[in-house]
């Protein structure tokens, strides 16, 4: 590190820390020297890791590397199939991120730089458990051998000795792999207990600290009163539930900031001298001059310079109509340029009265929903207090009825041992896994560890409209009344303009089977629409009785055919001859909107709509989708209170949203989800999110998670019942280690075979 | 008995070998695709060789910039 060369980016700088690479050195000796940053032979690599979400199979993954391999500069490229990433290492004198990201979008993978955050941490933390159950699974496996040798021993001709022998070899191994594999759990019960609280681990701990001390004090006297094997296979148990819950989240972590990570834009921005350079919107500053397009999104806030346009700000206001924007217009990172190319100076994100404003309502709305308990540590409250008092019990009637200290500690902790909470510690655990895993299947990705269950509770459900009942682009309607020869010649026209409307008509002609090929000539009118003079000719030559052919605005075609109602907007196609074809534009539902509502509704959820958009537009979107209950023009801060209202009421809201102007009624809602194009800051409020262009992954990540809660209460009973079986035998003594080590496995396996079941059943959605 | 003196050493150290092998499979990283890896041995072209291919066409590229 102290050796890197001035001057560097810092990337390069953490890239070539730590010990050069001989290989590296080898590869790219000339590369230094070219960057001309070097007067040593440090071979400049980069790393990076880039996200591409639409690899699925090996063939993806051999032309990912290949087209990779073939860039000038790479030296290697590896594909993780499993996280859907790509780790790049390159010289960065010889190319560039973004020249990797062009590569990539080349064949097809639309791809990203990934924001790197807390990934590495939680892989370091996953390998660390997969490490300690890999000790506790030795251990148990070698105790178990030794502890079969004794049972069987007792019945046949094992000596006294021999046996001694046998448990001293089981402490030998289990005492320092409990000690080891132990400790996610003693740390967790030693918090807990410093907070004095009580949860699932105080009991778990206790119970395996009090079995290898007992053990080992009976090894001592020769007693066969031993349970390593128990305290060690509970812990293997336990691991594995742990373990699995721990790397679910980690996947679902990852996949939520792959989504986050392709959602990031690039800014052209201008130099001083005139020069534009492609950057990612992330290493914007405050004052850079960037260069937006028509139809590209604002990559940061800042102020219009130059140009008019219209901005389109449903992302943040839920208002789908176009605000008009120029010089000195303040506009927001995420909302979408209209017709015409303007030049943005930008300010600083934490300035932005918006997002500040946002930010403050979203962690005052957070707080409220920290004091969620889960349900595992709800039985942990009523579970442990009743474990210890048992055990308290055994050993005060032992004494009571004179059998000695010894006989009633031995009873108390083999109470202890039994009630461990093994099965009822993977309980909660194994269900999430399978709930989770069936949901990432169908692109539901679960952020939070308690979403599930906060999602099983909501009886009441409350949308946003643009973007999230609806589409949140505009689809070309009434389509039947079209000429298809306007309609294809327009969309011709269209496709050479980002506007949303224009990509509207293409896909509509596209859709009606019309091959669309760009229209030569045509121009882009700034804030009106587009002009062809036809070919060859230029604009200015009009010939009389032939007009240029025009789609845009009403007023700029020549003629208002039809007045625009609030719910439609209206672009007119003046032909070559003069006549004006009229197309329609409604932001139009999620196609199975309405059927979705009707399900939530016989389910017997009560459903809302609360939009920022024009109350007409509203009414019209809730009467299509069947909702009686809505409001509209409503603000962030109006969103939040009509959340807190229905909370006061008694309401468990489940908020779906995906404006920035949701995110803090996302943060206040009792659960909330985000579809996947939702604004950044609603991903990272919302607990869940979902893909596609269908609301039915609500429907299915509802009935899951209200299935899932369903089948930890019957885990709960499957542990309490073997329970009430066991607890009177080991409080009259009759567990003896076999007893304890069946009993345990047995649980265990009964639960999580229990748990595996929702992976495949069929579900219905009730309440 | 005398038997336990030996087999059960080499009990535990086959076991002891198996943790072993866990615990370096997971310190190289084998763990860290598991979908990739069952893709990649289907693919006909040999581990690694797109990254040995790279190699070669790198170190061509700067001898012939030098």
């Amino acid at each position: 590190m102290a050796d890197a060369p001035e001057g560097l980016g810092e990337a390069v700088n953490r890239a070539i820390a730590g010990p050069r690479p001989a290989a590296a050195r080898a590869i790219t000796p000339g590369g230094a020297g070219e960057a001309g940053a070097s007067n040593d032979n440090i071979p400049l690599t980069e790393n990076t890791t880039l996200v591409a979400d639409t690899m699925y199979c090996g063939t993806c993954m051999v032309s990912i590397e290949d087209a990779l391999a073939k860039v000038p500069g790479v030296t290697r490229a590896r594909v993780n199939l499993t996280t859907k990433r790509v780790s790049v290492t390159y010289d960065p004198s010889r190319t560039s991120t973004e020249r990797l990201i062009e590569t990539l979008d080349g064949i097809g993978f639309p791809a990203a730089e990934l924001i790197e955050s807390s990934a590495a941490e939680a892989d370091a933390r996953d390998r660390d458990f997969l490490k300690r159950l890999g000790v506790a699974g030795f251990a148990a496996a070698n105790v178990m051998l030794l502890s079969v040798s004794v049972w069987a021993g007792v019945a046949g001709d094992m000596t006294e000795s021999v046996r001694s022998m046998f448990h001293w070899l089981s402490a030998l191994i289990a005492l320092p792999a409990i000690a080891y594999s132990g400790q996610p759990f003693f740390r967790s019960a030693l918090q807990a207990l410093r907070g004095r609280r009580l949860n699932m681990d105080v009991p778990i701990s206790l119970g395996v600290v009090l079995a290898a001390t007992m053990s080992v004090l009976q090894t001592t006297r020769g007693s066969d009163q031993v349970y390593f094997d128990a305290a060690i296979t509970l812990l293997f148990f336990l691991l594995i539930g742990r373990y699995l819950d721990q790397s679910m989240r980690t996947r679902a972590a990852g996949a939520a900031a792959n989504l986050l990570g392709l959602k990031a834009t690039t800014a052209t921005v201008l130099d001083d001298d005139g020069t534009t350079q492609r950057l990612s919107a992330r290493s914007l500053k405050a004052g850079d001059r960037i260069l937006v397009a028509a139809g590209e999104r604002f990559a940061a806030d800042g102020v219009v310079e130059d140009g008019t346009s219209e901005v389109e700000e449903s992302l943040i206001t839920g208002e789908s109509v176009p605000r008009r924007i120029s010089r000195g217009a303040t506009i927001y990172a995420g909302t979408l340029n209209g017709a015409g190319a303007v030049i943005v100076r930008t300010t600083a994100a934490d300035q932005s009265t918006l997002l500040a404003e946002i930010a403050r309502l979203m962690d005052a709305a957070e707080q409220g929903r920290g004091r969620y308990v889960r349900l595992a540590d709800r039985a942990a409250r009523l579970y442990a207090p009743a474990v210890h008092i048992l055990s308290a019990a055994t050993f005060a009637g032992w004494m009571v009825l004179g059998h000695g200290w010894e006989a009633a500690l031995t009873a108390a902790i083999a109470v202890l041992i039994i009630t461990c909470p093994c099965a009822l510690a993977l309980a909660v655990p194994a269900v999430q896994v399978a709930a989770t895993s069936r949901l990432m299947r169908q692109g539901v990705i679960v952020k939070t560890a308690d979403g599930l269950e906060r999602l099983a509770d909501a009886d009441t459900i409350v949308f946003d409209k643009t973007g999230t009942l609806s589409l949140g682009e505009p689809e070309l309607i009434d389509t039947e009344t079209i000429p298809p020869d306007a309609l294809s010649r327009a969309a011709a026209l269209a496709a050479n303009s980002r506007h949303p409307y224009s990509r509207a008509l293409v896909r509509a002609a596209t859709a009606r089977g019309f091959d669309v090929v760009a229209a030569d000539g045509v121009r882009e009118v700034p804030g009106l629409g587009l002009e062809c003079s036809g070919a060859g000719k230029p604009v200015s030559a009009t010939l009389a009785g032939h007009v240029p052919e025009r789609l845009g605005a009403p007023s700029f075609v020549g003629r208002a055919t039809t007045t625009a109602d609030d719910d439609t907007s209206i672009l007119g196609y003046r032909r070559p001859d003069g006549e004006v074809v009229t197309f329609r534009f409604a932001d139009t539902l999620r196609p199975d909107a309405r059927e979705i509502v009707s399900t939530l509704k016989d389910a017997g959820y009560a459903v809302h709509l609360l939009s920022g958009d024009r109350a007409s537009a509203v009414a019209a979107a809730a009467d299509k989708a069947g909702i009686d209950d809505f409001a509209s023009e409503i603000g962030p801060a109006g969103k939040l209170r009509r959340i807190e209202e229905l909370t006061r009421t008694g309401a468990k809201v489940l908020m779906i949203g995906d404006g920035l102007n949701d995110a803090p009624a996302l943060a206040a809602g009792h659960a909330s989800m985000s579809p996947a194009n939702a604004a950044d800051i609603s991903q990272t409020a919302a607990d869940t999110i979902f893909q596609g262009q269908k609301l039915r992954p609500i429907v299915e990540t509802l009935s899951v998670a209200r299935a899932s809660q369903r089948m930890a209460l019957q885990n709960f009973a499957i542990a309490l019942g073997y329970n009430l079986v066991f607890v009177p035998l080991a409080m009259l003594g009759h567990v003896t280690p076999l007893v304890a080590a069946i009993a345990m496995s047995a649980s265990s396996i009964a639960v999580t075979g229990n748990a595996i079941r929702l992976k495949s059943k069929r579900l219905e959605l009730r309440r | 008995m005398t038997s336990l003196a030996w087999l059960i050493p080499a009990a535990l150290a086959l076991g002891g070998l198996g943790l072993a092998a866990f615990l370096w499979s997971l310190r190289s990283g084998q763990f860290d695709d598991l979908e990739g890896a069952a893709w990649r041995a289907l693919e006909d072209t040999p581990p690694g060789a797109s990254e040995r291919r790279r190699h070669a066409v790198g170190d061509g590229d700067d001898s012939a910039a030098q």
